[in-house]
């Protein structure tokens, strides 16, 4: 049996839930839905599980994953109980928590504040069994089947997930956080957060999205997320994941800017067996602008790939890039980079950088920034550094007393602390730095600031 | 307080010191002068415990105790603070965390209490005012982005904070104007007395007129070659190392043959 037959075996059990789900599935009734989710299971099992042939995938093996027979999860939220949200919700700032599990949206365990007129937040479930209409000019509109074997399977297994739409010229002062949580109680089971997120014209907000593993078990996470944004928005989104040890997280982050919209993206992935996070933005209208920062921590025989695409498409619009990765013991990562400016995209300001710190003699490190530039009138610079930790900046803090552990962790603290230092929201930073300095000193042992 | 006795050490394969003799009292300020390449700064190192510099033969004692056996951070701990040549650029860590760290981590091994933020913040601050440092380098990261001058006072600053039994200072005039330079003297003529010494390492003479040493020391090519008071700088500087070389060379010439 070929690598690719051994992988296209683990479709079995996709196929013989998606007969099952889509019989259940919420806005079954909708023709157009049960189309789209069927031209996901369809496309996903013509492509079957991406080989590392596929040059978008020649960096992970997703073979481990492909193995399992992973099961739907079902919609019981027990064993999660509000203390475990805890150390996930952000105590200074005003916040409206969605809380999903197994990726099904908890009312029980989610609060939403009062929100002004315009604003919508709650589980897309509800509102494809409530107003699916609204939803069809948007969903599985940027986020295509096509790009992704996994968004294939998410769009086959739409079912919940976040609904936020924000109707033209308002700004949300509360933070919109998405919190996905998998119990890991039951062994194998897969879930498949959709979020969409509409920002109307000249509107501001801030989404934040972690997730989280309880138990440690074995878990696959397949989420998408598609922000379409209007002429003029501005969205500030950030992501933290930090999954059990032995679960799989896959991830799409879709963002569609307008003419004059603003978007950054922080991320920081700390969890997870085998992980792969897609940020894509298509700068669709003139002079817009994105942001894109992320940090992946691995250690252990963690794998963690991290993927962008910045795809130009209209004058006058600019990018930036800052990925940084710190690999400890046998992990191993990627980064690809991608930057499209197409041939209208005169003016374009595209930079990108990707920094790494290797803490031992076996981590690995793959980085591959592409730049395919098809206007000539533009400004496009990448970077990438794999490098270790510098034994003057050691030996400096070494003879001023602090030991070596501690002057390690610290070292590798400020190195990473640049893409937390970059994120807008002051409680969220001071959040992710606590969790960063948690995740650097827990084997060292350190004192933390 | 510090005995060094016949110390060779090596850099990458090359023996740089060929055999230092020193001994240091408690309370006393000695210099070091050489010319370059004579390996002063290695000598530096090698008291602090920078990796890849080798010993070879003889031995360090502090306090009677082998200093060599001791890790970098342990030296620090018992009091012996290296001032750097050139101080490293830390990005993205603050000069006051890591001070805070550091005097701590002193603390700690001499069974004091280790101070909060706030109690380590106006003890900063009263040291500031040896170097008159602004207080704004203090939430700045580690050396980065400081001017030459700026660099050496947050060594000798972070000399107060520590309070080292014994500071090895390399070349801590070195890029110094004028101005700079008086400032750093200063600093340390504030922090000289009591039971503290102090080895200041430097290729010229100019640093003893505002740090008046008790010895001096004259380092050539990895070896000890004059030792004398204060008047010896002078000597240095009026008749420069080669000619004080030719000097002592002829006079060994002369007494042998006597």
């Amino acid at each position: 049996m070929t690598a690719i037959d051994e992988l296209n075996r683990g479709k079995t059990s996709y196929l013989s839930d998606f007969d099952l789900f889509e019989r259940a599935a919420p806005g079954r009734q909708n023709a157009w839905l049960a189309r789209l989710r069927r031209k996901g299971m369809e496309r996903f099992d013509a492509a079957g599980f991406p080989s590392r042939k596929n040059e978008d995938w020649q960096y992970t093996n997703v073979a481990p994953l492909a193995g399992i027979p992973f099961r739907l999860a079902g919609k019981s939220a027990n064993g999660v109980r509000a203390s475990n949200l805890r150390d996930i919700l952000f105590g200074e700032i005003d916040c409206c928590n969605l809380v999903f599990v197994n990726g099904s949206y908890s009312e029980k365990l989610s609060s939403s504040r009062s929100l002004p007129r315009g604003v919508c937040v709650g589980s897309l479930r509800r509102a494809l069994e409530e107003r699916v209409r609204e939803i069809e000019p948007y969903l599985a509109r940027h986020a295509e089947p096509e790009a992704n074997p996994f968004t294939a399977l998410n769009t086959a297994f739409i079912d919940d997930g976040a609904y936020l739409c924000i109707a033209d010229d308002m700004v949300l002062e509360d933070v919109i956080h998405l919190v996905y949580i998998s119990t890991g109680q039951e062994a194998n089971l897969v879930c498949h957060p959709r979020n969409l997120i509409r920002v109307g014209a000249g509107s501001r907000v801030s989404v934040v999205e972690s997730y989280v593993g309880l138990n440690g078990g074995v878990s696959f996470t397949n989420a998408v997320t598609e922000m379409v944004m209007e002429e003029g928005a501005a969205v500030d989104h950030y992501k933290l994941q930090r999954e059990g040890g032995a679960a799989f997280h896959i991830a799409t982050l879709q963002a569609n800017l307008e003419q004059g919209c603003s978007f950054s993206s922080h991320f920081v992935s700390l969890g997870g067996a085998l992980t792969r996070n897609d940020v894509r933005a298509v700068l669709a209208g003139e002079g817009s602008e994105c942001t894109l920062n992320g940090l992946y921590v691995a250690k252990g025989r963690q794998h963690m790939d991290s993927s962008t695409c910045v795809d130009h498409a209209k004058p006058h619009s600019s990018s930036r890039q800052l990925y940084k990765g710190v690999l400890d013991d046998d992990s191993t990562a990627a980064f690809s980079g991608r930057v499209v400016v197409r041939t209208d995209a005169q003016k374009t300001s595209a930079l990108q950088s990707n920094r790494n710190l290797l803490l031992s003699e076996s981590a690995l490190v793959d980085t591959r920034p592409q730049l395919e530039i098809y206007a000539d009138d533009v400004k496009c610079t990448h970077g990438a550094t794999i490098g270790k930790l510098d034994e003057d900046s050691l030996f400096y803090l070494r003879s001023r007393g602090i030991g070596e552990d501690a002057a390690r962790t610290l070292l590798t603290y400020a190195f990473a602390s640049e893409v937390i230092g970059a994120m807008k929201i002051k409680p969220i930073q001071c959040q992710m730095d606590l969790v960063l300095l948690a995740r650097l000193a827990r084997d060292a042992a350190t004192e933390v600031p | 307080m510090l005995e060094i006795r016949d110390l060779h050490a090596n850099v990458e394969g090359n023996e740089i010191l060929h055999g230092i003799n020193l001994k240091v009292h408690g309370g006393e300020v000695h210099a070091i002068m050489g010319p370059n390449g004579s390996g002063k700064s290695t000598l530096a190192k090698v008291l602090a415990g920078r990796e890849g510099y080798e010993v070879t033969r003889g031995e360090v004692l502090y306090d009677g105790r082998d200093l060599l056996e001791m890790l970098p951070e342990e030296r620090a701990r018992e009091g012996l603070f290296l001032g750097f040549q050139y101080p490293v650029e830390i990005p993205g860590v603050s000069n006051m965390y890591f001070l805070k760290a550091a005097l701590n981590a002193v603390r700690k091994h001499r069974g004091e209490a280790e101070l909060d933020a706030l109690e380590f913040l106006e003890l900063a601050r009263r040291k500031m005012k040896v170097v008159e440092m602004e207080e704004a380098l203090l939430n700045r990261a580690v050396n980065e982005g400081f001017s030459g001058g700026e660099k050496k006072r947050n060594e000798v600053f972070q000399m107060a904070v520590l309070e080292p039994r014994l500071a090895v200072l390399d070349e801590t005039d070195s890029g110094l104007d004028i101005d700079a330079l008086k400032m750093v003297a200063k600093g340390v003529n504030t922090l000289r007395g009591g039971d503290r010494a102090i080895v200041l390492v430097t290729h010229y003479q100019r640093l003893l007129n505002y740090i008046v040493p008790d010895y001096v020391h004259v380092l050539v090519d990895g070896r000890i070659v004059k030792s004398g008071g204060k008047e010896l700088a002078h000597e240095l500087e009026e008749k420069g190392y080669g000619r004080l070389l030719e000097a002592e060379g002829s006079r060994k010439m002369v007494s042998r043959g006597a």
